[in-house]
Parts: structure tokens; sequence; C-alpha cells
């Protein structure tokens, strides 16, 4: 169903890092779920239309006027390593 | 003290309104009953000389509010369940949150919850898992379990809580209480921390029917914060219907479910007996792709969470590990160590379902069987005013019992997740009491009604007269209520 190479694929979409035992687990139980879920691949549903929001919206308009933002000191004061009032992250280059 | 404890929701309401309760004593009393918990319900408590600055109430107008830990409250504590946001206080406070505020309604606490709502049962909060107040070996379900516990365990007397395949209506019903899931767009998304966006929805849990209509009037609305919100036209009014004359309720062949507990079967029938003596009539409806909600469910909310939760990548809230390596080596490691293994679990689903390749097989064939779905209800509330079923396809089980097998524990949704695909509102009343299968001191049953989209008054009338017509009222030993 899906295979330990799809899984460290899949992983690395996601960025997650999964250790050996991880992903034989993940193999197992991932398969299980898909063997169910694959049931709705069999039904026929040509020229359904596919759901993605079921309100029915309309857009609205409103004046474009600025109003008060997140001061950056509120914003910055959850993160793990604020410098210079931005976020400080890793180097994207590896080393 | 035992006295004012004993009062619903609604009474206290009235009650500090006809100025004959002194909410100041009132509030007091539940914050001393919330630091009593030993459920492991509560996460965060608003204790004496706490500073909780933007969530203070100067003066209580309402009764004090359980609120469940995925809802930000501005400088304190949120972690939606997770390690990856522990010690996280958000800059601002959602708009539900806010309305209740406004509303006179002090916060007793945050409540703990599965990992970012995932889960059936409250074993996948990072902070240990809730004990049912019925039986404390038995899960609360979930993921609003805190939210159910506080409420049947004389924690709190009301709370809200986020329903996105049932998780609302699940652990209500595992804890004997009422719980609403409303239509979705009724409240407010925003500052609910996101699982499935285009399911995720706030809703109470309460003791009475009574008690859910006064909290969701004060909830809902249009917010221009939240734009797929549209709140309830016309508001909502306390029910006051005591039969059920005229009501047509429809029972789905499809879920009639051959995997129900005989206990819980018992109730669900004797419940539709009690709907025809109070004169509403039963009548058999269609749902035919409904047996197919668990997977289309299980692909959508899993493919806009992993989506949901790419946010949490250690730069601008929560924990941050790793870092000596470069950027990537961090997002790795900060997501690795800070999700828990159902959290894994869905983000891996739902970007497995969303890749190259499989997009349409998985995620473009649910959306299609979510029409379906949708096409089925309409269909039948042509014939029928409500659709009935279980709430839960057992009592509440023990904890470990299926938590080793992720596929048993996903199709406990069975009764829930087709209105939560068609976005329609349901609520869960408690029924009566059942023997667990295995034996074991009984717990309580949920029975399950819908309406159509925005129909909630309706709901409720019906929902409160079939109540009044049960007159459920055991409560759990040790429960503080009286």
């Amino acid at each position: 169903m899906i295979d330990r190479d799809q899984v460290l694929h899949v992983a690395r979409l996601a960025r997650l890092r999964l250790s050996d035992e991880d992903v034989e687990t993940m193999v197992g139980e991932l398969s299980g779920i898909l063997e169910h879920v694959d049931r709705i691949g069999s039904l026929d549903l040509e020229g359904v239309e596919p759901t993605s929001h079921v309100v029915a919206l309309e857009n609205v308009l409103r004046a474009d006027v600025p109003w008060q933002s997140l001061p950056r000191d509120a914003a910055l004061a959850s993160a793990p390593e604020p410098e210079k009032g931005a976020f400080r992250v890793p180097s994207p280059q590896a080393e | 003290m035992t006295d004012l404890l004993a009062l619903t929701a609604l009474e206290a309401h009235e009650a500090m309104a006809a100025g004959d309760l002194d909410a100041a004593e009132y509030t007091a009393a539940w914050r001393q009953a919330a630091a009593g918990d030993e459920l492991n319900a509560y996460l965060w408590q608003d204790r004496a000389g706490e500073e909780v600055g933007a969530i203070a109430v100067a003066e209580a107008r309402t009764a004090p509010v359980a609120v469940k830990d995925i809802f930000c409250t501005e400088g304190v504590p949120t972690t939606a369940g997770s390690r990856i946001l522990e010690g996280y206080r958000p800059p601002y406070t959602s708009t539900a949150v806010r309305r209740l505020l406004e509303a006179g309604a002090p916060v007793l606490g945050k409540t703990n919850m599965d990992e970012f709502a995932m889960g059936s049962s409250n074993e996948n909060s990072a902070y240990g898992p809730v004990l049912n107040p019925w039986d404390r070996e038995r899960v609360p379900g979930g993921s609003s379990g805190g939210s159910a516990a506080v409420v049947a365990g004389g924690l709190a007397p009301w709370s809200i809580g986020t329903d996105t395949g049932g998780s609302i209506r699940q652990p209500a019903a595992f804890c004997g209480i009422v719980g609403l899931k409303p239509t979705y767009g009724a409240i407010s998304r925003y500052g609910m921390i996101a699982f499935a966006s285009s399911l995720d929805q706030c809703g109470p849990l309460t003791r009475t029917v009574k008690d859910a209509a006064l909290l969701l009037g004060l909830l809902q609305g249009r917010d221009p914060l939240d734009s797929t919100s549209v709140g309830i036209e016309g508001g909502v009014s306390l029910p006051g219907r005591e039969d059920l004359g005229g009501l047509r309720f429809g029972v789905p062949a499809e879920l009639a479910g051959d995997d129900l507990d005989p206990g819980v079967r018992e109730v669900f029938e004797a419940t539709l007996r009690k709907i025809e003596e109070l004169g509403g009539e039963i009548a058999e409806v269609s749902l035919p792709n409904s047996e197919h909600g668990i997977s289309a469910y299980y692909v959508i909310a899993p493919a806009e969470a992993s989506s949901n939760l790419a946010r949490y990548d250690g730069v601008r809230y929560g924990i941050r590990a790793g870092g000596d390596g470069d950027l990537i080596e961090m997002y790795e490691t900060t997501r690795s160590e800070g999700f828990g293994p159902e959290v894994k679990r869905r983000i891996m689903l739902g970007t497995y379902a969303l890749s190259s390749g499989y997009y349409d097989a998985y995620y473009g064939q649910a959306q299609k069987v979510r029409t379906r779905i949708a096409q089925d209800f309409d269909g039948a509330f042509a014939e029928v005013d409500f659709v009935v079923t279980p709430t839960a396809p057992s009592v509440a089980f023990k904890q470990g019992e299926k938590s080793d097998d992720p596929l048993a524990m996903y199709l406990n949704d069975f009764f829930t997740v087709p209105m939560s695909l068609a976005g329609i509102p349901a609520i869960s009343i408690p029924a009566g009491l059942a023997a667990p299968e295995g034996g074991g001191p009984q717990l309580p049953v949920g029975f399950q009604i819908a309406a159509p989209a925005f129909a909630e008054q309706r709901l409720l009338d019906a929902a409160h007269a079939l109540e009044q017509g049960i007159g459920f009222d055991a409560r759990p030993e040790g429960g503080s209520d009286g």
C-alpha cells in the first residue's frame, strides 16, 4: 500500500525526521488506514462537483482603511530567538 | 456553596440579572471547585493572584466558562495540547472568547485536549490524558475531552470546545452532558488554532439544552476577522417547546450499524419510543454515501491539517529544537520533537494525499464524496425535520483500549463525521445509561440529532423537548453539583 521509500519521501516533504522504528510503524499504520480509505477510489463520481466549502458565500466589499496591526514587540515576544527586531534562524546553507 | 454549583448556567445567569445572586461569590465558588481538579481536565486555571490582564472580567454578568486550550487567549498559556506550543502566550484573543468576555463571562481555565484536536479519547494530549469523571479508568472522549469532563465532573458550569469530526458531540456523549456542533460559519474561527479549516467549528458543552442555547447565543455572529463566518440569522432564543407534535425524525438505514454495542442500541431505541410518546414521528431515511464518511474525512481533515500545521517550524512561536545545523535541520528537529505520534501520523497521511500523483485519487475523490454526503442530507431533510443516530457506537472505552489501533479509533467517529462533512448542526444529549461491553458500572449514552444548516433554533427546541421527556438526571459519583 505504502512502502518504506514512500514514507521517507513524504516525511521529507512534511519536514519530519523519523527514526527507523517510526518508519516501520508508519508503514504499517498508514497502509491500514489507506486500505480503508481506498474504498472511495472505486466509487463512480464522474461529473460530481467537489466540495471545498459547505456554506454559500458571496464577496462583500469594505472600505480599505488602515487600522492597528500587531506591534512588532508583541509579534516577537513568543519567538524562540528574536534578534534586532527580527526572527533569527539558522543559515539555510549547510556549512 | 454546594447550592450555588447546583444552579444551571442559565439559572445563575438569570439570578445575576435579577440581582438575586452575587456574581463575585458565584464565580469564586466555581474557581474553588475548579481548583479541585483530579481529572487532569485543566491545563491552566485563573487562580487568585494570577496576572490575566487582557482576559480579566471586571464584573461577572454570567456564569464563568472553561475554554478548550485551542482558543487563543492574550497573555495566557495556549498550547492546543501540544509540546510544540509549550509556554506560548498569544498576543491576541480569539473572537469566541472575546465575545464571552464582553458578555461578562470570566474564563475559569483552559481545558486539556487531544493534541491539535486530533483524537477521540484525549490520550493524544502532550500533557497526559483526561480522566472520565464516571470512571477514571475510562477516556472522556475527544478531542474536547477536558471541556466535557469539567462540566460532567462539577469543575465548571459550562465550557466551549471545537468539533471537526465529532470532537464536541462524542465527549459530551461519553461524559453524559449536552454538546452542540453548530452549522459551519455560525461562530467565528478567528483565533481558534486551525486543524481542518473547512470543518472546524466552535460550540458549547453544557448540562442542559437551555444552557447550550444561551451559550450559543453569546458566541454566534458574523465576524469581520473570519470571512467564512456568517452567524445565525435572527439569533438564538431559549427553547421552550415541551412536545414533538408534527415533527418527523429520520433514522438513516445505513447508519443502523452492525458495530453498535447492544447497550447503546437499547438506549437509542428507547429514545425513539420516547420521541413517539412526545408526539414525534419516526421515519426511515437513506444516507447512502454516509458509510464513506470516515474515508472522506480521513483524507480531507489530514490534508488540511498537514497544510495548517506547516506553520509550526520553530521560528515565530513555540519551541525550537536543534539549530546546530542548517535551517532544514532545525525545522525537522523542532517538528519531530514537538509533535506527538498522532499528529505526525495525520501530517504524513495528509501530505501523502496531497502529494504529486495522488491528489486526484485521494483529495479530489474525497471532496466529491463530500458533495454526495451533503446531497444525501438535502434529500433526507426534504422528508424529515431531523436526522437522528446514536452519537457514538459505544459508551466510554478504557484508556489504552484503542490507542494501538488508529483505524479502530477513527471508526469511533462513524456517526458524527457525516454531519461535519455536510457542515450542518448536530447536538448530542444524554439519553440514558448502559453497561459497557465486558461489564462494569453503567455509563452515559448520547443521542445525536442533526438539522439542516442554520436550523439551530428548531434543533434546540426539539432537543429541549426530548431532554425534558427523557429526564436524564444521573451524575457521576463524587460530582460536586449535588
